[in-house]
């Protein structure tokens, strides 16, 4: 019987399926069965809150549907027009761009350069590990209170210290202009997702065997050479994963900027989910053409992500 | 340990003995003078660096129980704050209630739906078994918005609007992508000889996944409580949209909400509190639980 070899590997995923034994086709039938109805709590989830709710919000973008009367009978494409012709559709789309563009730079360099001076076994690097790695424990709302708090001229500690350092005798405003609410914003998820994205590379780092940097050692490569012609290669995979997530989370970014800019000043922060938000919710309250929005949403994010997951495989060879 | 991940997982996680793993730095280093005096540097680099990202956190804390002028805490160091906090509308108790209620039945009903879906998808064939699993993997792919606008509607078609059943049924399907890998990744893992004995003896399916393979996948299991509580617990969006009675929302929405109090004057030492009140139950879980997080990303990995 196969019980006797207890010290036998881990079944690799995959490998195990053909080894099956053939079994009678009732038992077999049972067996599937079993396997369904251990499904079906998954199924159903799936079913009620995610394939419905798709099926919903199409119908719901061609229709002419508000937040206190409901559905009105179908429109098409009136929301779709409607949203694409709204004054802050542009200037919000170009603005989550910006955002994402300078998110995703950042906080991935910063990310990888956290990853290589912590990568090192050890008391010490565990510790900073640790505190790199305290912020992503928050929610990304908890974070953007705490930088709400201090962001503000009132409570703000930056601000006693620039004055007590005598640089400045006016409150600092961090959230006052258009350029100063973006890198604060900025600022305040590179705090709050580092050591997330470090986390994730030092994963793939550690992927990389020992030797390939002893060998490299041997041939007298240096730090810089061995960084450009193996880290980085190698990694590329972990950076891809990062990439592709960072990008995502970005350009559906709202929480952060809902509580700290509320999409000023003068709407200049205005993101993309921000719009989808306010249109359903406040001011039109037009669940249908915050639908269209959301669903030429999902279309752009579905097309971006199939060009960088190509783009980043295509690289890989 | 029998999951694979959590070998590997083990030199990341803090306080985990020096491992010996070779890693580029340390390589055949020499205790030169010149190197000590570049630890050094590198030491004092780092640690100023851990400062940044702590600072924040120590910042709120210590400014929550701060004297400010225009917060519950005038003079002298204090709770006044949290006072503030107790005293906010219906309370914070209330909203500890409802974030409560709503990460306890989010945890339970992503550990349970994903425990069975797990199994099911590591150790059965059943049909529609590949097409199920990569709609479950299609939920990330779709944004939290474009799904809310018509979970609003039909949660109140379903009778569940303004409630934390509700709030809590839609997070679970948020984690499900997650869970669901993890814990067939976490089943994959076991070796089949272990449930195979137990086969032999007569024990049903149920049986085993209770008696064998629970115990077995139990790491899996707690790292997807873990994601599944932080993710409840903070979430943001979800409550804004499904829940606008006042009294039942969560504490980061109640928290949020709270800075638009008194005549547009924000009280900044209550909002301190709230962060801290806020934020302490998940930074203690993290560090508690971080071999447990570090987990899940090493199944990020395995996906990249």
């Amino acid at each position: 019987m196969a019980s006797t070899q207890t010290a036998a590997p881990p079944a690799a995923p995959g490998t195990a399926a053909p080894a099956r034994r053939l079994r009678p086709s009732r038992r077999r039938r049972a067996h599937r069965r079993q396997g369904a109805l251990y499904a079906t709590p998954t199924a159903v989830f799936l079913l009620v809150f995610f394939v419905v709710p798709i099926v919903l919000v199409l119908r719901m973008s061609a229709s002419d549907w508000s937040l206190f009367v409901g559905d009105r009978g179908v429109n098409f494409p009136v929301n779709f027009d409607k949203a694409l012709a709204d004054r802050l559709f542009w200037p919000s789309i170009w603005f989550t761009l910006k955002y994402t563009v300078l998110t995703t730079v950042i906080l991935l360099g910063l990310a990888l350069g956290l990853a290589l001076v912590v990568q090192e076994s050890g008391r010490w690097s565990a510790f900073v590990r640790t505190s790199f790695l305290v912020p992503s424990a928050l929610g990304l709302a908890s974070a953007s209170l705490l930088f709400y708090a201090l962001y503000s001229p009132q409570s703000s500690p930056f601000s006693a210290v620039l004055r007590w350092a005598g640089i400045t005798d006016t409150p600092v405003s961090f959230l006052g202009t258009p350029g100063a609410a973006l890198w604060s914003t900025v600022a305040l998820v590179v705090w709050r997702f580092a050591g997330f994205y470090m986390l994730l590379l030092l994963v793939g780092l550690q992927a990389i065997p020992g030797d390939v940097f002893e060998a490299a050692r041997m041939d007298g490569a240096n730090r810089w050479q061995t960084f450009r012609s193996i880290t980085l290669p190698l990694l590329k995979p972990s950076l891809a994963l990062s990439t592709i997530l960072c990008v995502t989370g970005s350009l559906l970014a709202f929480d952060q900027f809902y509580i700290l800019t509320k999409g000023g000043p003068d709407n200049s922060t205005v993101t993309i989910v921000q719009l989808v938000y306010s249109m359903a919710f406040q001011g039109s309250n037009d669940l249908g053409r915050a639908a269209a929005l959301s669903i030429i949403v999902l279309g752009g994010l579905l097309v971006l992500n199939a060009v960088q997951f190509l783009g980043l495989r295509g690289n890989q060879d | 340990m029998t999951t694979t991940p959590t070998a590997s997982a083990a030199p990341l996680a803090a306080g985990a003995e020096p491992a010996t793993t070779p890693t580029t730095r340390n390589l055949g280093r020499r205790r030169r003078p010149s190197a000590q005096a570049a630890r050094m540097g590198q030491r004092t680099f780092t640690g100023a660096l851990a400062l940044v990202f702590l600072f924040p956190l120590l910042w709120a804390a210590v400014a929550s129980v701060s004297p400010k002028g225009g917060t519950g805490q005038v003079d002298g160091f204090g709770l006044g704050n949290y006072r503030t906090l107790v005293d906010y509308q219906a309370g914070i108790g209330q909203y500890l209630l409802n974030s409560a209620i709503v990460s306890v039945l989010t945890v339970v009903l992503t550990v349970t739906v994903s425990l069975l879906g797990g199994y099911a998808f590591a150790r059965f064939d059943f049909p529609g078994k590949n097409l199920l699993f990569l709609t479950t993997l299609a939920i990330l792919m779709v944004p939290y918005a474009t799904l809310l606008i018509p979970l609003y509607v039909l949660l109140n078609d379903l009778g569940l609007q303004n409630s934390l059943v509700g709030l809590a049924l839609v997070l679970t399907m948020f984690q499900l992508p997650f869970a669901t890998f993890m814990m067939r990744i976490s089943f994959e893992a076991v070796p089949r000889e272990l449930e195979e004995a137990a086969q032999v003896d007569g024990a049903g399916s149920l049986r085993v996944l209770l008696q064998v393979l629970l115990p077995a996948v139990r790491a899996g299991l707690i790292t997807v409580g873990l994601f599944a509580f932080l993710a409840a617990w903070n979430d943001f969006i979800t409550p804004l949209i499904l829940i606008s009675d006042s009294t039942k929302v969560p504490l980061p929405l109640a928290v949020a909400n709270l800075r638009g109090q008194t005549m547009g004057i924000i009280d900044f030492g209550a909002t301190e509190a709230g962060v801290v009140v806020l934020a302490l139950p998940c930074v203690l879980l993290f560090l508690l639980l971080q071999r447990h997080y570090v987990r899940g990303f090493m199944s990020g990995a395995l996906k990249g």
